[in-house]
C-alpha cells in the first residue's frame, strides 16, 4: 500500500471513533505523541508512589496503614499497565526507565510538592487522584488502544483511592479545632498545584491541538479544569473548609464556577525541575532502580541456569 | 544490556471456571514462575481470576492489520454458516 492509502486507513478509522492497535499504520509524530504522553503517565505514577509512600510508617493507625500501603501498590501497578501500553509503540523498558531516571522525561509536577502532615495524605488522595480520575475517565476512550484498555484498568482501582483521601479528611474536619486546621492547611497547600494537573490554558498548550486531532484527548485541560471545580468545590463545604481562592464565585450564567488561574510561572518552573522536591524525587527513584539491579541480575542468572531463556522482544 | 527489565509475556486471566481465557495486558519477567507471580500481583489484585496464562510475547503469532481484507474475506459470503440462512416452518417454533 501507498502511504496515501495508509493515512487513509488510519484517519478512517479515528472518523469512526476506531482503535487504533499496535501493529497498524500510524503517523510518526501520533507515534511520538502517544509515547510521551503514556510515559510521562507512567512516570508519573511511580513517582506519585513517593510522596505516599512518605506517611506509611507513620499511618496513624494499623486499618489506615494497610489501606495506604494497598493505596500505594495500586500505584505502582497503574505504573507497569502503562510502560507496557507505551512498549507496544516500539520503544524499551530500559529506555523509558533511563529518561525517567536522567530527567529527560517528564512526570506531573504535583509529585514534587512534600506531603507534610498527615492531612496531606487525605488531601492527596482526594483532590490529586480526584484530578487524576477526571482525566483518566476521558482516557478511556482515547484513539490507541493499549492506553485505552490500561486506563479502564486503572480507573477501577482509582476511585478507591479519592474515597479513602476523601475519608482521611472527613475525620480531620469533623475532628478538634487543630485538625481542621490541619486539613485547612492541606487544602490551601494542594487546591492550586492540583489545578495545575490538567495543565496549562488551552490557548497556551502546545500539545492540545494535535492531541485533540487525533482523538487521544477529548477534551482540553480548561474544561477538564472547569469540571473539577465545579465538582470538588461542594465538597469542600460539606467539609466545611474554605477553598483558598478569594475570586471563587458560582457564576449562574454558564452554570459553573469562576475561579482564579494557577500561577503558571510556578508550574513551569516546577515542570523545569525547580519544585520543592524534584531532586529528592529523581533521586529515590535512582537509588530504588540501582539498588534493585542485583535483584535483576540474581533473576536473570537463575533463568539462565535453569536454561530458561527467553529472548528479551 | 544486562541491567534489564527481562523479555515481556502476555497475560490472560480466566475470570471464573468454565469462562474462557481472555488477554488482560502484558509485563516483564525473567523465568515462568517470576511471570506468573508478576501476572498475580499485577492483574488479580482484586479477585478479578481463577486462572492464569502467562505466554512469552515473542511466542505469539498474530495476523497483520494489512492483511485483514484477503485474510478474512472467505468468511463473508457464506451466509449459509448462519442459522438465520434457513426457513424454519411456523408450525415448529423455536429450534
Amino acid at each position: 500500500m501507498e502511504i496515501n492509502k495508509f493515512e487513509e486507513v488510519f484517519e478512517g478509522k479515528l472518523a469512526k471513533n476506531e482503535m487504533v492497535e499496535p501493529k497498524d499504520w500510524m503517523p510518526e509524530n501520533y507515534r511520538k505523541h502517544l509515547i510521551r504522553q503514556i510515559s510521562q503517565h507512567a512516570h508519573s505514577e511511580i513517582i506519585g508512589m513517593l510522596p505516599e509512600g512518605n506517611w506509611i510508617t507513620r499511618a496513624p493507625s494499623l486499618r489506615s496503614k494497610v489501606v495506604l500501603l494497598a493505596k500505594v501498590q495500586d500505584e505502582g501497578g497503574h505504573g507497569l499497565y502503562l510502560y507496557t501500553a507505551a512498549e507496544t509503540l516500539g520503544i524499551s523498558r530500559d529506555e523509558l526507565l533511563d529518561n525517567l531516571h536522567t530527567g529527560r522525561a517528564k512526570y506531573s509536577s504535583i509529585f514534587n510538592y512534600p506531603t507534610l502532615t498527615w492531612a496531606d495524605i487525605g488531601a492527596v488522595g482526594w483532590l490529586v487522584d480526584g484530578a487524576a480520575i477526571m482525566n483518566q475517565v476521558m482516557l478511556q476512550r482515547t484513539s490507541y488502544g493499549p492506553y485505552a484498555r490500561a486506563m479502564v484498568r486503572i480507573c477501577k482501582e482509582e476511585s478507591f483511592h479519592q474515597r479513602q483521601g476523601f475519608e482521611i479528611m472527613t475525620r480531620l474536619a469533623f475532628g478538634t479545632e487543630d485538625q481542621k486546621a490541619m486539613a485547612q492547611d492541606a487544602l490551601n497547600r494542594w487546591w492550586f498545584p492540583t489545578m495545575m494537573m490538567f495543565g496549562p490554558p488551552d490557548a497556551e498548550s502546545p500539545n492540545s491541538e494535535n492531541a485533540m486531532k487525533w482523538r487521544i484527548k477529548r477534551e482540553t485541560n480548561d474544561q477538564l479544569r472547569q469540571r473539577f471545580v465545579d465538582q470538588t468545590v461542594p465538597q469542600v463545604q460539606y467539609l466545611g473548609l474554605t477553598v483558598p481562592d478569594e475570586n471563587l464565585k458560582w457564576n449562574e450564567a454558564k452554570k459553573g464556577y469562576d475561579f482564579s488561574e494557577p500561577n503558571w510561572a510556578e508550574f513551569k518552573n516546577v515542570i523545569s525541575g525547580n519544585g520543592p522536591c524534584n531532586k529528592e524525587r529523581l533521586a529515590a527513584r535512582n537509588k530504588a532502580h540501582n539498588d534493585g539491579a542485583w535483584v535483576r541480575e540474581a533473576a536473570q542468572a537463575f533463568a539462565k541456569k535453569r536454561n530458561e531463556i527467553y529472548v528479551a522482544a | 544490556m544486562s541491567d534489564n527489565q527481562g523479555p515481556v509475556w502476555e497475560v490472560f486471566v480466566q475470570k471464573k471456571a468454565g469462562q474462557p481465557f481472555v488477554h488482560c495486558g502484558s509485563l516483564h519477567a525473567f523465568d515462568k514462575e517470576m511471570a506468573l507471580q508478576n501476572a498475580r500481583d499485577l492483574y488479580t489484585r482484586r479477585n478479578e481470576g481463577v486462572s492464569l496464562w502467562v505466554v512469552p510475547s515473542n511466542a505469539i503469532v498474530a495476523s497483520s492489520p494489512e492483511d485483514i481484507g484477503p485474510f478474512f474475506e472467505p468468511a463473508n459470503d457464506k451466509v449459509y454458516r448462519h442459522p438465520t440462512f434457513y426457513q424454519i416452518p411456523d408450525a415448529i417454533g423455536h429450534m
